[in-house]
C-alpha cells in the first residue's frame, strides 16, 4: 500500500512547504470559481470572463514593476475592465462581443508595454511566464488571508445575489417585472467574475485562467440539472483538477528532461479538459439509457411513447 | 365609454389604462390608448406584429414610461413592481443547458427577487406543489425547463407569474410557436383559471381565433390605436378600417373571422399582412 501511495507522491511531496501552499490555494480559488463560473457558463460569458483574466497580465506585470502583491494588480485591472466593458456597453446584446474584444485589446496593449518594462529591468523573462501561465508553486505563504477573503467575499455576493442571477440569466425580462434590478445585479456580476477569475490567474495564470472559470462548471452542467447542485459539482472538478495537477508536477521532477519540473497550469488545464470529455461521455450514456427504458416501457405498453404529453387539459 | 363591461364602480376595474401615448424616437408608437379591465375578465389584446401589443405590456409593468395619459393597477398608479401583476414575456427563450427543473423556476415566481439563497421551507414546497398541479404541469416538474415542448414551457411560466397570486396576468403572444394542440390546452387553462381564481387575464396575439370562445372582450391594436368592446363591435369592417386608417373587410368563415384589405370599388380582395402569416387569401387563418 505504501509502496502504490510512494509510486504517486514522489518522495517529499508532503513536507514540502509550497505544496502545501499550493494544495490550499488551488482548492480554495476552484471552490470559488466553480460557484462564479456555473453563472458564467450559463450566461453565456465566457468570453468576457477570458478577457478579464488576460487584461490581468497588465495589472500583473505593472505590481511586478511596482515590487507589490501581483494579485492586487490582477484584480485591480481586472475590476476596471469590468467597469469598462460596462460602459461601452457589455449590458447590450449586440455590443457585447465588440466592448469585450475592445477593453481586452486596451489591456493587452498595457500588458505588452508593462512586460517589456519587466524584462528590461529585470532582465528576465521569468515573469512573463509566471504572469501568464501561472506557477502555483510560488505562491508564498503570506498571500495566504488575503486569497481567502477575497474568496469569502465572491462567494458571500454569490450568495445574496443567487436568485437574482438565476431569474436573470433565465430571462432578463421575467426578471425585470418580477422587481429584480437587472443591471445592477449584472454589473455586480461582472465585478464577482473579475475577483474569481483574478484569483484564478494568480494559480494558473491570466491565460490560463477562464480554463477554470468555464471549465469545471461547464462539465458539471453535463451532470447535474439544479444550479446548487452544479456549483458543487464544478467545485469538486476543479479541485480534483488542481490537486491532480499539482501531483502530476511534482512527480514531473523525475520525469524527462530530468530535474526540470513540468508547469503545474499545463496538468491543471489538462486535467480540465480531461474532466470536460469525460462528462460528455458520462451524459451521453446517461441519455441512451434514460431513452432505452423510456422505449422499453412504450414498448411493453405501460406507459405512453412521450412520457410528458398530457392527457388532460380542457 | 371603452369598457366591455361598463362596471358598476370604476374602482372595480382590475386595470385602467386611460389616454395613453407613448413616443420612442422621435415615432408615437402608441396613440391615446384607453381601455379597462374587470377581475376575472379574460380580455384579448389583438393585432399584427408591430402594433404596439408590447409597448402595450410594457407601460403596464412600469418598464416604459408614457408620454400621456395615466394607467390605474388594482385602482393604485403605476409602481416599478407590482405585485397584483403577473407576466409572461414573449419569447422567452429556455436554454437546454440552463440547470432549472421546472418546479425551479415556478419556484422562482415567488422569490425570484430575493437577496440571498431560497430555504428549504415547507410552506414554499407546497405552494410550487399546488401551482405545478393547477398548470398540469406536475409529471414534468423535475424536468429540466430546456428540454420541456413549447406548450409545457408556456405552462410553468404561466405558473411563475401565479404563484405570487397577481389579480392580472399578462400574456405577450403566448399562442406563437405552439401547435394547434398546445394552442389549445393554454388557452383552456389560461381561461380556466380566469374563471375559477378570478383573475383578469390579458394576452396579446396576432391571431383572434384561437381566442374567439373564451374572450370576454378585446382590445384591438392596429397602427399604435386601440379600440375595445366585445368581439362583435370592435371586429367590424368601419371600426378596424378607421384603426388601420385604410379599407379593411372582416370576413366570417365557418365561425372564423379573418380581417383582409381590399381597396374599396375593386372586385378583386387583397390580402392585408395577415395574422397568420402570409398565405394565399383563401387560405389565410383557417388553420
Amino acid at each position: 500500500m505504501s509502496q502504490f501511495l510512494d509510486a504517486i507522491f514522489a518522495p517529499g511531496f508532503f513536507a514540502s512547504a509550497p505544496v502545501r501552499a499550493a494544495v490550499v490555494v488551488g482548492a480554495v480559488v476552484a471552490v470559488v470559481t466553480g460557484a462564479v463560473g456555473v453563472f458564467t457558463v450559463i450566461r453565456s460569458q465566457a468570453f468576457a470572463g477570458h478577457a478579464l483574466g488576460e487584461v490581468g497580465s497588465a495589472g500583473g506585470s505593472l505590481a511586478f514593476l511596482s515590487g507589490t502583491n501581483p494579485l492586487w494588480g490582477y484584480m485591480g485591472v481586472a475590476v476596471v475592465a469590468a467597469g469598462l466593458m460596462e460602459v461601452l456597453g457589455v449590458h447590450r446584446p449586440r455590443a457585447r462581443d465588440v466592448a469585450t474584444g475592445l477593453v481586452l485589446g486596451a489591456g493587452l496593449g498595457l500588458a505588452a508595454l508593462f512586460l517589456y518594462l519587466d524584462t528590461t529591468s529585470s532582465s528576465t523573462t521569468g515573469v512573463t511566464v509566471t504572469i501568464l501561465f501561472g506557477s502555483l508553486f510560488t505562491i508564498s505563504q503570506p498571500m495566504l488571508p488575503d486569497i481567502v477573503v477575497l474568496s469569502a467575499v465572491a462567494l458571500v455576493v454569490i450568495a445574496s445575489c443567487y436568485r437574482m442571477l438565476l431569474l436573470s440569466s433565465l430571462s432578463p425580462e421575467l426578471a425585470a417585472a418580477r422587481g429584480v434590478p437587472v443591471r445592477a445585479v449584472a454589473i455586480a456580476y461582472l465585478v464577482i467574475m473579475a475577483v474569481a477569475v483574478s484569483l484564478a490567474a494568480e494559480t494558473i495564470g491570466t491565460i490560463l485562467a477562464t480554463a477554470l472559470l468555464v471549465g469545471p462548471p461547464a462539465t458539471a452542467l453535463r451532470l447535474t440539472k439544479r444550479p446548487g447542485g452544479a456549483m458543487v459539482v464544478a467545485g469538486l472538478v476543479g479541485v480534483a483538477a488542481v490537486w491532480i495537477g499539482i501531483v502530476l508536477a511534482y512527480d514531473s521532477f523525475y520525469w524527462p528532461p530530468v530535474d526540470h519540473g513540468w508547469p503545474v497550469s499545463f496538468f491543471v488545464v489538462a486535467m480540465v479538459f480531461v474532466f470536460y470529455l469525460g462528462s460528455g461521455a458520462v451524459a451521453a450514456w446517461a441519455r441512451a439509457r434514460r431513452d432505452r427504458r423510456v422505449g422499453a416501457l412504450a414498448a411493453m405498453g405501460e406507459s405512453g411513447c412521450e412520457p410528458h404529453v398530457d392527457a388532460d387539459a380542457a | 365609454m371603452t369598457d366591455p363591461r361598463p362596471a358598476t364602480d370604476v374602482d372595480d376595474a382590475v386595470l385602467s389604462v386611460d389616454g395613453v401615448s407613448v413616443w420612442l424616437a422621435g415615432r408615437e408608437v402608441l396613440h391615446d390608448v384607453s381601455f379597462r379591465i374587470l377581475p376575472g375578465q379574460f380580455t384579448g389584446l389583438i393585432g399584427p406584429n408591430g402594433a404596439g401589443k408590447t409597448t402595450i405590456f410594457r407601460v403596464i409593468l412600469g418598464l416604459q414610461a408614457a408620454s400621456a395619459g395615466s394607467v390605474l393597477v388594482g385602482g393604485r398608479p403605476l409602481d416599478r413592481h407590482n405585485p397584483i401583476i403577473g407576466y409572461v414575456p414573449q419569447k422567452v427563450f429556455f436554454d437546454p443547458d440552463m440547470p432549472l427543473r421546472a418546479r425551479d423556476v415556478v419556484g422562482l415566481g415567488l422569490d425570484g427577487h430575493r437577496l440571498g439563497i431560497p430555504l428549504r421551507g415547507g410552506g414554499r414546497r407546497q405552494a410550487v406543489e399546488r401551482m405545478l398541479a393547477a398548470v398540469d404541469a406536475t409529471h414534468f416538474a423535475d424536468s429540466r425547463v430546456g428540454n420541456l415542448s413549447g406548450g409545457e414551457q408556456q405552462r410553468v411560466l404561466i405558473a411563475h407569474a401565479l404563484i405570487s397570486r397577481p389579480r392580472l396576468l399578462l400574456l405577450d403572444e403566448p399562442l406563437a410557436n405552439l401547435d394547434i394542440r398546445a394552442e389549445g390546452e393554454v388557452v383552456a387553462l389560461l381561461a380556466r383559471i380566469a374563471r375559477e381564481q378570478r383573475i383578469a387575464v390579458l394576452i396579446s396575439a396576432h391571431d383572434v381565433n384561437p381566442l374567439l370562445p373564451v374572450m370576454d372582450g378585446l382590445v384591438y391594436v392596429a397602427a399604435g390605436r386601440t379600440a375595445s368592446g366585445t368581439t362583435q363591435e370592435v371586429i367590424r369592417a368601419e371600426v378596424l378600417s378607421a384603426l388601420y386608417g385604410q379599407h379593411v373587410d372582416v370576413l366570417r368563415v365557418h365561425g372564423r373571422i379573418l380581417v383582409v384589405s381590399g381597396a374599396e370599388g375593386e372586385s378583386g380582395v387583397t390580402l392585408e399582412e395577415t395574422p397568420g402569416g402570409t398565405a394565399a387569401p383563401d387560405v389565410v387563418a383557417l388553420r
